[in-house]
């Protein structure tokens, strides 16, 4: 059945927009469960969290039609434009925002709050997505170790991973929004789709795991000397001509850099932070009346949950509040002690489809532009689902981010639903427009 | 496009790393969803709290369907140290009449192990009807408080302190052993109330609640379908007579001792009174129940908790005579017609022990004069028997006889604590005296019911059933029935058969107890029953602690003998003074239901034998 392509839904990928559907729904179902109280058990009442969200429901609803109805060449000629004005509003919002919980990252706009940080997602995605499909970080060619040659050949690297970065830490230094901020880290995955070396994710991926052993291991001199002992292997093994020796050396110190950094790391974490590690990692003895509570409840919400669940509105855990943010970031354990096995594996790969189904769609694009910001939107999703649901389950310290479609919360449904839709638009038009 | 190709299959790599992400996650959902229970149980210990429904604790009737024993509500204010905020705790402390000081000590005590601040413990226990009445109308106002409603015991006399026994809280030990208790639960601590602690008690309910994580209820469980009720503890049928009870006791005013009375075909037992008596309503009630308690606890003159009936071990004196008769006939070596010397004493050993003024008996007659000299040599004659060739053969004879009446033996009644009392045996001798050191002449005073010999007061009446019965008794008891139905222990059934049951030998015994009381040198003369035979036997019982005490054991009627008693008054002098009349009164009270002799009851009333001089050790002979 082909469309009028005056029409709306011109190309729209039905299935995607049905399984989005069908979350968000799912997702305002679970809200009424966390916040059910008998008082008010009617699901529209806008007293209450779930009809407030029906609110925002609907809102990001009239969201999605306005993305359909703009020109796809908007996206590409405003991508930088939406992405300093972004980087501006975050800026500001750290002064003139109020201070709500500690947190200078909101406006307030008379009953509304808008958190500006949210948005920088699609932002830093059409950015990303416009200088990428104009450039190229592939690097093939030999080079010498040289400043000079390494700058000329990563240069275009580097920029990329300044688009990242300079949100990322804005949002950290100036809004404390952690969560926020580490969001922005899922674009590498962009950048490795995109051609990004593999030596850099092997170097991350080992930096990534170093830094874990040497929170794990206390002894920083022991794992120095162990770290020591496998360089002056390694020497052994690929020859002893004078790159070599300085490629290890130089591996050496910065792998010394990173576990020694470490312990400034966690040093300088506020005190919180540093309970997550350790309740995550379980180091020393965590109390679960304190900072352990939130996992550990969460935890028992999801566990007493079992393979079919207790039956919807019927969880004794989330309904009388045992599990703290329920509704938001551990609207998960909502799901988990409800519906239990059955129900959350449904939820995981439900998400997951969609997010496969984004690869799909973005792998179909003829334009980069639209492929890169396909891949920024399945990352950013995938990287919500696994920190927000490896949280809950104590495989992830606890950072405060939600889940797609389905925690409560207007700014962060407004922001995946734009961050959706864009590429549900580019999508449509991917045969028309070369871009 | 080469390299766009290459780059093209990194989608794979990305896709299965969702993918391989995913499935981690949902194994491990699989593994504390399904695998470990451990989630499920912290989700209960999260979310239920068990409120406990107790029972009411079983009534008690006496014999004759009187109530003696049943509750009154009394009220427990309970807190829960972490709900206390925002508490009115100036009212709190007004209403309940302490200080701020004291308020926060026992919000302390509510926090600490093994109490909790989550948990709910007793903050003040037991309140007045007025203290409730007060603090319910300003309830509201003090968070984290809430009444629980129990019930104590209330008695509407003043009697049976001692048999009824006490409810107190269970002790820490008692609530690790029995899973049953918590702490703060009330148990049986002695008496009935001990011995029949399961029936009484019921059983516990328990309501499901499910509470938020505020500790507030907030609905219940699967709508109460797992809640169970309480079960009201089971009434109770007491084999005492109430009014004898009651005179008893207004007839051991003033004394000290012990009455014990058993209906000889069943075991019955009527009435058992311990002197001094308490009223048992002293014994309920929170702060109350702690002080008098203590009261009672340190009267080290009177020692009013004591139940002497039971655990008091006495010198029977010379009502142990009656064994001693029997056994020596049912061995052949006196009869009916056998006389003894006396002289003031027992001749072979210059006159000890001694006896008053009388001529020489036949058997019935020395049971009527209680002559000292005639048992010394039955005793003698017992033990030292030719057909026991070494004498402690013939010593542990006796014993051996004399165990199977009663002495010296627990005789499996249903209360709590009795002592068995004592029959000195050989091994004993042989340690004070030495090893064919002593002779059945160096104990002859255990044939007058003396030396080392002791029964307790029930074990004493037990022994007068026995005899009333010729030759057999039933385990002393004192419930017939539990939970309405007539329910008996079958080991209250059978029958313990003593050494002798030729009736005719107790026919003999049984003269001569009438001739104690009718005979021509009786000794309890004065407590005649006109139309009612009296069996009986005075007893003085010498012993260290002053003035000898005075024991009368008789059964009535002779002929269909309806009930076995005896009367034990500590200090008191010679058993026919005091202890005789005692009995006598209360062998008509139960028998006629009414008293004919008002001047001997009004003397035996009035007679305060505690704070006269009987108390000043004076040595007679």
């Amino acid at each position: 059945m082909r469309q009028n392509e005056y029409s709306l839904f011109y190309g729209v990928d039905r299935l995607t927009v049905l399984i989005y559907i069908l979350l968000v729904l799912m997702g305002w179902g679970n809200i009424y469960a966390a916040v059910y109280n008998e008082e008010h058990s009617n699901i529209f009442d806008l007293s209450q969290k779930y009809g407030k969200q029906l609110i925002w429901i609907g809102s990001a609803a009239i969201i999605a039609f306005s993305i359909l109805l703009v020109d796809t060449n908007v996206y590409t000629a405003f991508a930088f434009v939406f992405y300093a004005l972004l980087i501006i509003s975050n800026i500001i919002v750290r002064f003139v925002g109020r201070d709500i919980k500690g947190s200078h990252s909101w406006f307030i706009i008379g009953d509304f709050r808008i958190q500006p940080a949210e948005f920088m997602k699609f932002a830093t995605n059409l950015a990303l997505a416009k200088f990428l499909s104009n450039q190229n970080i592939i690097v093939n060619a030999q080079f010498r170790l040289r400043l000079k040659d390494l700058l000329n050949n990563y240069r275009n690297t580097i920029i990329a991973l300044l688009i990242i970065g300079v949100p990322l830490i804005l949002i950290k230094v100036l809004q404390d929004e952690t969560g926020l901020a580490i969001v922005l880290i899922a674009f590498v995955v962009v950048l490795y789709r995109e051609g990004l070396s593999v030596n850099f994710l092997i170097f991350g991926l080992l930096a990534g795991i170093l830094f874990v052993v040497s929170l794990v291991v206390t002894q920083t001199s022991t794992l120095l000397i162990v770290l020591g002992c496998i360089a002056a292997l390694s020497l052994f093994f690929v020859g002893r001509q004078r790159k070599n020796i300085l490629i290890v050396v130089g591996v050496y110190i910065l792998a010394a850099g990173v576990v020694l950094g470490t312990n400034q790391f966690y040093n300088k974490l506020e005190a919180h932070q540093k309970v997550r590690i350790d309740v995550l990692l379980g180091r020393g003895t965590v109390n679960l009346k304190k900072e352990g509570y939130n996992v550990n409840q969460a935890k028992i919400a999801i566990g007493s949950g079992g393979f079919l669940g207790k039956g919807y509105l019927q969880g004794t855990q989330t309904k009388y509040d045992f599990v703290p943010e329920q509704d938001t970031d551990f609207i998960f354990c909502t799901v988990g002690e409800e519906w239990g096995f059955v129900g959350s594996t449904l939820v995981i790969f439900l998400e997951l489809f969609l997010i496969l189904r984004i690869i799909f769609m973005a792998e179909r694009q003829r334009s980069p532009f639209s492929r890169i910001y396909g891949y920024g939107v399945a990352s950013v999703l995938f990287f919500h689902l696994a920190v927000n649901i490896g949280m809950t389950i104590g495989l992830m310290p606890v950072i405060g981010i939600p889940l797609p479609f389905f925690s409560y919360g207007g700014s962060s449904l407004w922001s995946f639903t734009i961050l959706l839709f864009i590429f549900i638009k580019l999508d449509a038009y991917r045969l028309q427009i070369l871009r | 496009m080469n390299n766009n190709n290459l780059l093209s299959d990194r989608k794979y790599i990305v896709g299965g790393f969702f993918i391989l992400i995913a499935c981690i996650y949902v194994a491990r959902l699989f593994y504390i969803q399904i695998i470990d229970d451990k989630y499920k149980l912290d989700a209960q210990a999260n979310a239920f709290r068990y409120i406990t429904e107790y029972p009411v604790r079983g009534y008690i009737y006496d014999r004759n369907g009187k109530l003696i024993v049943f509750n009154e509500a009394s009220y427990d204010l309970m807190v829960t140290p972490k709900e206390t905020k925002g508490c009115d705790t100036m009212a709190l402390c007004e209403v309940l009449q302490i200080t701020k000081e004291e308020y926060l000590k026992r919000i302390k005590k509510a926090s600490q192990a093994p109490n909790s601040p989550r948990k709910q413990s007793i903050f003040e226990k037991q309140m007045s009807a007025q203290t409730y009445a007060a603090l319910q109308e300003k309830l509201y106002r003090f968070n984290g408080f809430f009444v629980q409603k129990r019930t104590v015991r209330k008695y509407p006399r003043p009697i049976a302190a001692h048999l009824l026994g006490y409810v107190g809280e269970v002790t820490k030990e008692q609530a690790e052993k029995n899973s049953y208790y918590r702490e703060g639960d009330y148990i049986g601590v002695s008496g009935i109330e001990r011995s029949y602690e399961e029936a009484l008690r019921g059983k516990k309910g328990v309501q499901i609640a499910i509470t938020d994580v505020h500790n507030k209820i907030v609905g219940r469980y699967m709508d109460g379908k797992y809640d169970t009720l309480a079960i009201p503890g089971k009434p109770l049928y007491c084999t005492i007579d109430v009014e004898l009870q009651a005179y008893g006791e207004q007839l051991m005013k003033g004394k000290k001792g012990a009455i014990v009375a058993i209906e000889p075909q069943t075991g019955e037992i009527l009435c058992l009174i311990s002197a001094p008596a308490y009223d048992p309503n002293l014994l309920v009630g929170g702060k109350e129940r702690s002080r008098n308690f203590t009261k009672l606890y340190y009267d080290s003159l009177n020692l009013p908790l004591l139940n002497r009936a039971l655990q008091g071990q006495y010198p029977p004196g010379s009502t142990f005579k009656l064994i001693d008769a029997l056994i020596a006939q049912k061995d052949e070596v006196i009869n009916r017609n056998t006389v003894f010397p006396c002289s003031h004493g027992y001749p072979p050993m210059g006159g000890r022990p001694k006896c008053h003024s009388h001529p020489a008996m036949n058997l019935p007659g020395s049971i009527s004069t209680s002559c000292n000299s005639y048992y010394s040599y039955v005793f003698r004659a017992i033990v030292d028997q030719k057909k026991y060739p070494k004498f402690v053969d013939g010593f542990e004879h006796w014993r051996t006889c004399v165990k199977s009446f009663g002495p010296g033996t627990k005789l499996g009644t249903d209360l709590p604590y009795d002592k068995p009392g004592n029959v000195p045996s050989v091994k004993y001798y042989n340690k004070v005296f030495g090893e064919n050191r002593w002779r059945s002449n160096t104990v002859v005073s255990l044939g007058i019911g003396q030396a080392e010999l002791t029964l307790v007061p029930l074990q004493m009446a037990n022994v007068v059933a026995l005899i009333a019965n010729k030759g057999f008794y039933y385990s002393p008891h004192a419930i017939k029935g539990i939970g309405g139905e007539k329910y008996l222990d079958p080991k209250f059934k059978q029958k313990h058969y003593a050494y002798v049951q030729e009736a005719a030998y107790y026919d003999i015994v049984h003269d001569g107890m009438q001739g104690c009381l009718e005979g021509a040198y009786s000794t309890a003369r004065t407590s005649i029953i006109k139309g009612i035979t009296i069996c009986g036997k005075t007893g003085t019982a010498e012993n260290p602690h002053g003035k000898d005490h005075a024991v009368f054991s008789a059964f009535a009627p002779r002929q269909d003998p309806k009930i076995a008693i005896v009367v034990f008054t500590e200090n008191a002098g010679f058993g026919g003074t005091w202890s005789a009349p005692i009995a006598s009164l209360m062998i008509e009270k139960y028998l006629r239901g009414k008293i004919t002799r008002p001047e001997i009851e009004k003397r035996m009333m009035e007679a305060d034998l505690i704070n006269s001089k009987n108390l000043i050790v004076e040595r007679k002979h």
